[in-house]
């Protein structure tokens, strides 16, 4: 294709690229460098219907004129960045300098929110990315071997968790595993327990979590692979047949060459997906026990009576520098085969 | 079941408020733009029907529990995309902070000179918002299991861990006590509440630096956690829906609960008899032998939008007037403890009238409360799990509020 022909083909979806991804991820790293304006206090007399009390107040005018002259705040440059709320630079020193044993230097670092958020983020990123392309698989593999006619409703059940709606999901899931739920009696009886609650227990909570994570995404898993399977050649698997392959030999030497590209492809959807999980969190009312990056952010903007714009917006920019770091090795090995096959 | 309940309410107030209307004719001319945004409940719903029936008014109104998170920006807009917000004590902070909402005092002289002082929320001297609804979280207990257990109705939190020992020891109840202790805004209310209770302040005189961190502060986590003791495990997740629904599924004997609960609980609808009977609304109790109940008070009002025509903040302000007059709080007598002189209190409201009456503090009006209040609820459930020590919990909460604080530009 001509370049000329190539820049009018690629030109809408450029412009759409840059006024929906690139122009709002300018503005939120130039949100995430300003604070708000130093307040100004004056005491006030405060009344209502239970009495009056003296307590301070913002003084408006002064304030109007500060916003009047920098509408965008106070500059903080990496301030917000390296504050308790995110890398909390001055903690993790002290906590390094005070603590005579990895143990406490890590509970003291696991004691701060971005920490911890990122803590049970990478744990569910690296437990439920392998197990999505695992059981992903498995079902493909068995789908595949079906007979015709049930293959149909067996693909409609299994995409089933991927059609209900994450929060809907999470919330359903929540309810059974109440106390009072289906789930959770069956499981208080079966450990004759009356105590055991999977909310109460932070373990259980980031188990339920991480296997509600796998139910939800392994659809997605299972019908990437399952197209891909439909693209095996019979001839191969025939001619592996008469050497004398057994299944698994089949499966290890000639399906998956076949499905590597696609394993590779659902790592980085499920790499990226999993390192913004959220909508179990709130679903699961799990906050006590487990909190992710994407949560920090929600709990900012919604947490509270007053919005924390800069720090939003920093653990955003943070969050999408987690996803390119992660995203860095699958991409560097497909550019690698990109240019093998090339040559 | 609520949602239900609820919308149940509106219809047959909205039915009844029509055919009032149409009786009496139409008392309220408001010539503007009259557009609401409010919470979802059954009183403040009554309010803004009632301002609806104002002749000449564009009127609009939007009832969802999500107003908080859209009132400032909606405000802030020019002009504003509401003209009138009805906030609470902490909710009002956030649009006051901004300079979101007028002054009231002209249009109450020319307009409603006669609306009592005690509805009237005043900041340095000037009307920012009328309130027309008291709440408060205070004492529920169920008379028959107090009974079968041999204890008096507690007034003290200490008498109230008795109690629970009683209950549970002769085997009524595994986990007698219920609040609403969801990690976030619950948790964090809870220990204001508590904190209050045993006197603290949160923050030094006159400044934003946080003063939590202390003996009292200990003191009001260490209660906070004997009485979770007495809840079930996963008290942690409980927030009003879900203890309302333990009450009346009579998982509970003593209930630290929303005063605007007491009339769906007491209502015939989604309990037994057996339960709503013996249901009991008492004042908050006090706690470490101080004389101020362990609770907030807290008010329902509304504000007008700053951002406005001065005509169409009339307009909102006669139709706001108007939705609170004596008929609607008759009419909806039993759906909340109103501010109004014509309202007769049931026994639905005998919890909030006994908690006002005796010294309770009101939720403080303060510009970086709102900020305080969220590091409380984040940072306090470690401690709640038994995972750190109280002092290290309180220590994080005020590192966590100096980080926002800090970004808000009230601590340099």
């Amino acid at each position: 294709m001509p370049h000329k022909t190539f820049m009018w083909f690629i030109l809408p979806s450029a412009l759409a690229m840059f006024l929906f991804i690139f122009v709002p991820i300018i503005s939120v790293i130039v949100q995430s460098m300003y604070i708000e304006h130093e307040q100004v206090l004056v005491e006030v007399e405060n009344c209502g219907p239970f009495g009056c009390t003296v307590e301070v107040n913002v003084d408006q005018e002064a304030m109007a004129q500060l916003r009047e002259e920098q509408p965008l705040g106070r500059f903080n440059g990496l301030g917000t960045y390296t504050n308790r709320a995110h890398l909390a630079f001055t903690e993790v020193g002290e906590a390094w300098v005070t603590s005579e044993s990895w143990g406490t230097f890590l509970s003291a670092v696991y004691n701060l929110p971005f920490y911890k958020a990122l803590a049970f983020t990478l744990t569910f990123t690296f437990v439920v990315t392998p197990l999505v392309l695992f059981f992903g698989l498995f079902i493909a593999l068995g789908v595949n071997s079906l007979p015709r006619i049930f293959r149909g409703p067996t693909i409609f059940v299994s995409l089933l968790p991927m059609i209900v709606t994450p929060l809907v999901g999470s919330l359903i899931l929540f309810w059974m595993v109440d106390a009072e739920g289906v789930l959770g009696a069956a499981l208080q009886n079966l450990f004759d327990d009356n105590s055991l609650s999977l909310k109460a227990s932070p373990w259980l909570t980031w188990i339920m979590l991480m296997v509600y994570g796998v139910w939800s995404s392994t659809p997605f898993a299972f019908i990437v692979f399952y197209a891909g399977l439909q693209t095996v050649p019979e001839d191969t698997l025939e001619a592996a047949s008469l050497d004398g392959a057994g299944r698994w030999q089949k499966v290890r030497y000639v399906v998956f060459p076949y499905v590597a590209p696609l394993a590779v492809f659902i790592t980085l959807i499920q790499l990226m997906d999993n390192f913004r999980v959220f909508e179990p969190i709130v679903g699961f009312s799990a906050q006590a026990s487990a909190t992710s990056l994407s949560w920090i952010i929600f709990n900012d903007l919604r947490g509270g009576d007053v919005q924390l714009f800069g720090s939003a917006a920093a653990t955003s920019v943070l969050t999408i520098c987690g996803v390119a770091i992660l995203l860095t090795p699958v991409l560097i090995r497909t550019w690698r085969d990109f240019n093998r096959k090339r040559v | 079941m609520t949602k239900f309940t609820k919308l149940m309410g509106a219809t047959a107030m909205a039915v009844t408020m029509g055919s009032a209307a149409f009786a009496d004719g139409h008392g309220c001319v408001a010539e503007g733009r009259v557009s609401i945004l409010s919470n979802d409940f059954a009183a403040v719903n009554a309010v803004s029907a009632g301002a609806g029936e104002c002749q000449g008014a564009d009127f609009s109104h939007n009832a969802t529990t999500e107003h908080r998170d859209i009132q400032v920006a909606a405000l802030t807009a020019n002009p504003a995309e509401y003209t009138v917000a009805v906030v609470a004590n902490s909710s009002i902070v956030a649009l006051l902070n901004e300079g979101l909402i007028r002054p009231l005092d002209d249009l109450i002289a020319e307009h409603a000179p006669d609306i009592p002082m005690n509805q009237r929320i005043t900041v340095d001297g000037q009307v920012v918002a009328i309130a027309f609804m008291a709440n408060a979280q205070h004492l529920f207990y169920r008379s028959d299991v107090l009974e079968a257990a041999g204890v008096e109705p507690p007034t003290t939190y200490e008498e109230v861990l008795a109690a629970a020992e009683a209950i549970r020891s002769q085997g009524l109840m595994e986990n007698p006590f219920i609040t609403n202790t969801a990690v976030g805004w619950n948790l964090g209310e809870e220990f204001v509440n508590m904190y209050l209770g045993f006197g603290g302040a949160f923050f030094e005189p006159g400044t934003a630096n946080p003063a939590v961190n202390n003996e009292t502060g200990v003191a009001a986590l260490e209660m906070m956690k004997a009485l979770a003791e007495y809840s079930d495990p996963d008290f942690l997740t409980f927030a009003s829906n879900e203890t309302a629904a333990e009450w009346e599924a009579g998982n509970a004997a003593l209930g630290f609960m929303w005063g605007s609960r007491g009339g769906p609980i007491l209502d015939d609808e989604g309990s037994t008899e057996e339960i709503t009977s013996t249901t009991v609304l008492t004042g908050a109790p006090t706690v470490g032998g101080g004389d101020t109940p362990a609770s907030t008070l807290w008010w329902d009002g509304f504000t007008i939008a700053a951002n406005i025509s001065d005509a169409d903040a009339e307009a909102s302000f006669i139709a706001m007037v108007h939705g609170m007059r004596d008929e609607v709080v008759q009419a909806n007598n039993d759906a909340a403890v109103w501010l109004s002189p014509a309202y007769v209190p049931g026994p639905a409201a005998a919890g909030v009238a006994a908690t006002a009456t005796t010294g309770t503090k009101p939720y403080p009006m303060i510009p970086f409360m709102g900020l305080m209040h969220t590091a409380l609820g984040n940072e306090l459930a470690e401690f709640m799990q038994g995972e750190e020590s109280a002092e290290q919990a309180l220590a994080d909460v005020e590192a966590a509020y100096i980080a926002a604080a800090t970004e808000q530009g009230f601590i340099q």
